[in-house]
């Protein structure tokens, strides 16, 4: 199962060490399973790969009805969070190194949300309670001609918040999600802290009294799974605390 | 690959991607807000009035020895215990049932399942404190009235 690689000898010889891993990958085809079901797959490869390469050797070379996301695979768009080794992560940014290659490293869909085939879920749950925060800028009054400044003090304050990909991880880590689903979840509060806490921005009321609501900030139990969680190191617990500290004071 | 239109199986189980899900109304009250409140701060209360409860009843003179039916009353004697006692209970109870109801909306699958595990929450809350509170209020350990017999009261009694 070696791959074929175009460096030439010279670079090779003894560079990157070369491994064989078991990936154990929870496979589900609605058209042909009862269940989800395990399966392992042995694949040799070198210390600088990720996850992300190992299940391309899988789709490409063994089993090309392997089914999951990824598109930039650098850590920016977003689309590959799965359960690895128990934990959520991106595909693209977790080291095979890293994950104890010397034991299966177990590659499950993110848990909450309905999987449609193998990695693949539904995301749309995720998406409906984004929405529901309201993610885009509110402002009343004259659009004005040039560029909405702001100091670098005010965009301080929400810099944290900014970095979210959308990736899903903290949400579909958060136990209180997995119950019933109805929790809008870290990622939908993070969003709207981002908006909520922006000197620009005039719809901080409105985004507040959505996550007032009983499927909001107050189902927070601080965790901290979305935290561990966050592939873009996001302090989400803390902006949770932060929108429900707004909503006892009243105050952005 | 047109199989993959045609095949039927399990897959008619999950609903069609993209319908609608349905998400609870909104709510649109302060209730949860003061809820969350409550816990932290009948919390920090709890920490003073149970950790001082054992304190006084585990610790101070005999320790576990001590506490008998002259103990208990004469600790009631005292507004000042029968104070801290109903605090305790009414924030415990208060407490404790908003945790349990917390749990109930978590887990519970079904609508009706949740509606009657909250109802026997609530009944469960209202016989304990509504018992709790009057056996504080009404607590007398030497009761005194004709049909009583006076060889069944504590030794501490006048009426013995
Ligand atoms: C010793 C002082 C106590 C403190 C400081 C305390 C604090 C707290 C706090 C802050 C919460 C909310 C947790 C969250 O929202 O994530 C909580 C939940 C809870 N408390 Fe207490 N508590 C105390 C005593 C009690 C007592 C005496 C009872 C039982 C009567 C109790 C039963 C519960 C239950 C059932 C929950 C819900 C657990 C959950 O949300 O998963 N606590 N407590
Ligand atoms: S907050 Fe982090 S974990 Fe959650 S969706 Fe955004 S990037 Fe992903
Ligand atoms: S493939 Fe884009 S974040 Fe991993």
């Amino acid at each position: 199962m070696a791959r074929e690689t175009d460096a030439t000898p010279e670079s090779t010889a003894g560079a990157i060490p070369s491994f064989d891993v078991t990936v154990r990958i929870r496979r589900y085809d609605p058209e042909q399973d009862e269940s989800p079901h395990w399966e392992d797959y042995k694949v040799s490869v070198h210390g600088t790969d990720r996850l992300l390469d190992a299940l391309h050797i899988i789709k490409w070379e063994q089993d090309g009805s392997l089914t999951f996301r990824r598109s930039c695979a650098h850590g920016v768009c977003g689309s590959d969070a799965m359960r690895i080794n128990g934990r959520n992560r991106l595909a693209c940014k977790a080291l095979l190194k890293d994950l104890d290659p010397s034991k299966p490293i177990t590659v499950e869909p993110i848990k909450g949300l309905p999987v449609e085939k193998d990695l693949v879920v539904d995301m749309e749950p995720f998406f409906q309670s984004y929405r529901e925060v309201m993610p885009f800028l509110i402002t009343s009054g004259h659009e004005p001609t040039k560029e909405r400044l702001q100091s670098a003090h005010d965009r301080e304050r929400f810099d944290d918040t900014t970095k979210c990909i959308l990736c899903a991880a903290c949400t579909s880590s958060c136990p209180v999600f997995w119950t019933d689903g109805q929790y809008f979840g870290p990622a939908a509060i993070v969003n709207a802290h981002r908006f909520i806490f922006d000197s620009r921005d005039e719809g901080a009321d409105l985004r507040l009294e959505v996550l007032n609501d009983r499927e909001g900030v107050w189902r927070c139990r601080t965790t901290f799974n979305c935290s561990e969680a966050c592939p873009r190191g996001i302090q989400v617990t803390k902006a949770i605390a932060e929108v429900k500290q707004a909503l006892l004071t009243r105050k952005v | 690959m047109t199989a993959v239109q045609s095949t039927p199986g399990p897959a008619q189980a999950i609903d069609a991607p993209r319908s609608p899900y349905r998400r609870s109304k909104p709510t649109r009250t302060n209730f949860e807000l003061y809820a969350w409140l409550f816990m932290r701060m009948s919390g920090v209360l709890l920490v003073v009035l149970v950790l001082g409860h054992l304190f006084v009843n585990l610790m101070l003179g005999d320790g576990i020895h001590q506490v008998d039916f002259a103990f208990v009353a004469g600790k009631w004697a005292s507004p000042f215990w029968k104070v801290w006692d109903l605090s305790m209970l009414w924030l415990a109870m208060l407490h404790g049932t908003n945790g349990v109801r917390t749990i109930i909306n978590d887990y519970a699958e079904r609508n009706g399942t949740r509606f009657w595990l909250k109802m026997a929450l609530y009944v469960a809350f209202a016989l304990t404190v509504v018992l709790g509170t009057l056996v504080i209020f009404t607590f007398d350990p030497c009761p005194i009235g004709a049909d009583i017999d006076a060889s069944a009261l504590p030794s501490f009694c006048p009426a013995r």
